[in-house]
C-alpha cells in the first residue's frame, strides 16, 4: 500500500458519449456515491491525474485528444474505460464514425460495461483500477516500467479498427515482450 | 487596446463535462469573438435508421444524449406515431408526460449544479444533485434505469406506473420542493451568486428572436415561446399553462426560469396524476411506414424545441430521420453573448445557455 492509491485523483474526458456514463461519473463524486470517502478527487489538470475515465466510442475527431491527455499524465496511471461504448463501441458501433471503443486509441486496464454504467459501478471499477495503479507503481520503483508516449501517427491505432481488440498493444504485454526480448 | 490574441478554450477543460472548443479572439482580458468548433461527440447516428428498424430505433434515439433521453424517445415515437397513424392509448400520454416532466426536474436540478461549480460555489453543486438523487431513485423504481429509461416506444409506454405509486412520486416532490425552496434562496438572493450572475451575457429580446433561440434561453430574453402551450401529446389535458419567462435577458434571468420550472413541472405532475384515467398503457403496432409518407414531431426538451423529421419507404426501415437539436438552435445566440464579455466570464457565458453537445452532434 502506497500513499499514490490511498488518494489518486481522477480525470474524465468525454469521448463521444451521450453524457449518461458522464452524469454517472459526476454523480460519483456528489453526496449520495460520495467518491471522495477514497480520497477521489475529480482534476481537470492530465498532470495532477492517476486514474483517466474515458467514457464514449473514440472518433476520428477526438482520438488525438483522448492520446494527448493521456501521454500528459505521468507514470503510474490507469485507464478505466466507462460504459459499453467505452469498451467496444457499445450501440454506436456501426454508425460511420465511429472507429470504436477507448482501446482503439491509448491501453485501457479496465473495462467496465454498461449503458449507462451505474455509480456502483463506476466504484468498482476505480477500486479495481487501483490495484493496476500499485502494480504499475511496484513496477515504477523496480525501474521496470519507463513511461512510453504514444506514437504521433495513429497508423498503428487505425489498425486495430476491424473489431480486433488492441490488448496485445496493453502496457503490460509490452513489457513482457521486452523482458523476453532482453531474455 | 492591446494586441489580439487567440486563446483555444477546450475540448477538454474542467468547467466543461462535454468537449466543446472555442477560439477565442482577446484584446486584452475581454473577449472580441468567440468561433465555436464542434464534431467532437458526432457519431452520426441518423443514418443508423438504415440498420436498425423502425422499433429498434427507439432505443438509439433514447442514446442521442444522456440528461434528455426519455425526451428523445417521446419525440421519435410521437413522430412514427404520426407516420403510421397510431392512436395512442391516453393513459399512455399521461405516463409519458409525468415521465417527461420528472426529465425535466433531474435536468435543471443537474444543470443548476454544474452553473454552481462553474462560479466555484461547490457546496451548492453538491446540495444539487444530492435533491436530483431523489428523482433518479423515482426513475429508477419506475423503470429500472437511472438515466437510460428505455420506458417510452411506438405505441404506448413500457411500463404502467400503478395509481398508489403514483400518488407517493407527488408526496416524494412535494417533499423535495420543500428543501429546494432553501437552495432556491441562495441561487435567487445571496449576493455572491449574484454578483456572477446579473448582467453577464445579456441578450436582447431582439436578439433572442432574431438568433432564433429556444427553450429557457429565449424565455429569459422575454419570448413566450413554449410548445407545451400547442399541447401535444398528454399536454393538452393540462387545465392551464403559462410559460415562465423572464425580462432580464442576462445569466441571472436564465437560472431564474430553469429554477421556476422545477416548480412548474411539479405542479404538471400533481395535476396529471390527480386525473390520470384507467385503461391499456400500450398498443400493439402492426406494419411498417408506407413508401413516401412523412411525419414532423415537435417536442419541448428540457433546452427547448426539438423538431424530428421521419420519412417512410414501405419496409421496417425507415427512409431518413432527422433531428434539429435545441442546442443546434442556440450556439449563435452563444458566440453573440460571449462577444465583450471578460475572459473570466466565458465558462459562465457557455453554461448559462445549457449546452447538450451530445444532442447537437448526435
Amino acid at each position: 500500500m502506497s500513499s499514490t492509491i490511498k488518494s489518486p485523483w481522477l480525470i474524465h474526458y468525454d469521448a463521444s458519449s451521450c453524457n449518461g456514463c458522464d452524469i454517472e461519473v459526476l454523480a460519483c463524486l456528489t453526496p449520495m456515491y460520495d467518491l471522495e470517502r477514497f480520497g477521489i478527487i475529480n482534476t481537470g489538470n492530465p498532470k495532477h491525474a492517476d486514474v483517466f475515465l474515458v467514457t464514449g466510442s473514440v472518433n476520428e475527431r477526438n482520438i488525438k485528444v483522448v492520446q494527448q491527455i493521456y501521454n500528459q499524465m505521468l507514470e503510474p496511471k490507469v485507464v478505466i474505460a466507462c460504459g459499453i461504448c467505452a469498451c467496444t463501441g457499445g450501440i454506436f458501433k456501426e454508425c460511420y464514425n465511429t472507429l470504436g471503443g477507448a482501446d482503439v486509441a491509448i491501453p485501457v486496464d479496465v473495462y467496465a460495461p454498461g449503458c449507462a454504467i451505474r455509480p456502483e459501478g463506476i466504484i468498482d471499477a476505480v477500486v479495481m483500477g487501483l490495484g493496476v495503479l500499485e502494480e504499475k507503481r511496484k513496477a515504477l520503483a523496480a525501474g521496470e516500467l519507463v513511461s512510453d508516449p504514444l506514437p504521433d501517427d495513429l497508423s498503428a491505432a487505425k489498425k486495430s479498427v476491424g473489431g480486433k481488440t488492441v490488448r496485445e498493444s496493453s502496457f503490460f504485454e509490452t513489457l513482457q515482450k521486452e523482458d523476453s526480448d532482453a531474455a | 487596446m492591446g494586441e489580439r490574441t487567440v486563446i483555444p478554450f477546450g475540448p477538454h477543460h474542467p468547467v466543461l463535462p462535454e468537449p466543446l472548443h472555442f477560439d477565442l479572439v482577446l484584446e486584452d482580458e475581454v473577449v472580441v469573438e468567440a468561433i465555436p468548433q464542434l464534431g467532437f461527440v458526432h457519431r452520426g447516428l441518423e443514418k443508423l435508421v438504415a440498420k436498425k428498424d423502425y422499433m429498434q430505433f427507439v432505443l438509439v434515439c433514447e442514446r442521442i444524449c444522456g440528461i434528455c433521453a426519455f425526451g428523445h424517445s417521446l419525440g421519435y415515437s410521437e413522430t412514427i406515431e404520426a407516420l403510421m397513424k397510431i392512436e395512442v392509448p391516453i393513459r399512455a400520454q399521461y405516463l409519458r408526460v409525468i415521465w417527461h416532466e420528472l426529465s425535466r426536474v433531474h435536468s435543471h436540478l443537474l444543470w443548476l449544479g454544474l452553473l454552481a461549480d462553474a462560479f466555484g460555489f461547490e457546496n451548492l453543486f453538491m446540495q444539487c444533485w444530492r435533491l436530483r438523487e431523489e428523482v433518479l431513485d423515482i426513475f429508477e423504481e419506475t423503470t429500472g434505469g437511472r438515466v437510460i429509461l428505455t420506458a417510452c416506444n411506438v405505441g404506448g409506454v413500457e411500463q404502467d406506473i400503478e395509481d398508489s405509486e403514483l400518488k407517493a412520486i407527488v408526496q416524494r416532490l412535494e417533499k423535495m420542493a420543500v428543501e429546494y425552496k432553501g437552495l432556491l434562496k441562495v441561487f435567487l438572493k445571496d449576493r455572491s451568486v449574484k454578483n456572477r450572475l446579473v448582467g453577464v451575457g445579456y441578450l436582447s429580446k431582439e436578439d433572442a428572436a432574431k438568433f432564433s433561440t429556444v427553450g429557457p434561453f429565449a424565455r429569459a430574453s422575454g419570448l413566450q415561446e413554449d410548445l407545451r402551450m400547442l399541447g401535444f401529446g398528454g399536454y393538452g389535458e393540462l387545465k392551464d399553462f403559462q410559460p415562465v419567462t423572464s425580462d432580464g435577458g442576462d445569466g441571472y434571468a436564465r437560472s431564474e426560469v430553469r429554477a421556476l420550472e422545477v416548480f412548474q413541472s411539479i405542479d404538471i405532475i400533481r395535476e396529471l396524476v390527480a386525473k390520470i384515467p384507467e385503461g391499456p398503457y400500450t398498443q400493439k403496432v402492426k406494419g411498417s411506414p408506407e413508401a413516401g409518407s412523412y411525419a414532423v414531431g415537435h417536442l419541448e426538451q428540457p433546452r427547448g424545441e426539438c423538431f424530428y423529421l421521419a420519412k417512410g419507404n414501405g419496409t421496417k426501415f425507415l427512409e431518413r430521420f432527422r433531428i434539429r437539436t435545441p442546442t443546434s438552435q442556440n450556439v449563435a445566440g452563444m458566440a453573440h453573448i460571449m462577444q465583450g464579455c471578460d475572459l473570466a466570464d466565458v465558462p459562465i457565458n457557455i453554461l448559462t445557455i445549457d449546452p447538450c453537445i451530445s444532442c447537437t452532434e448526435r
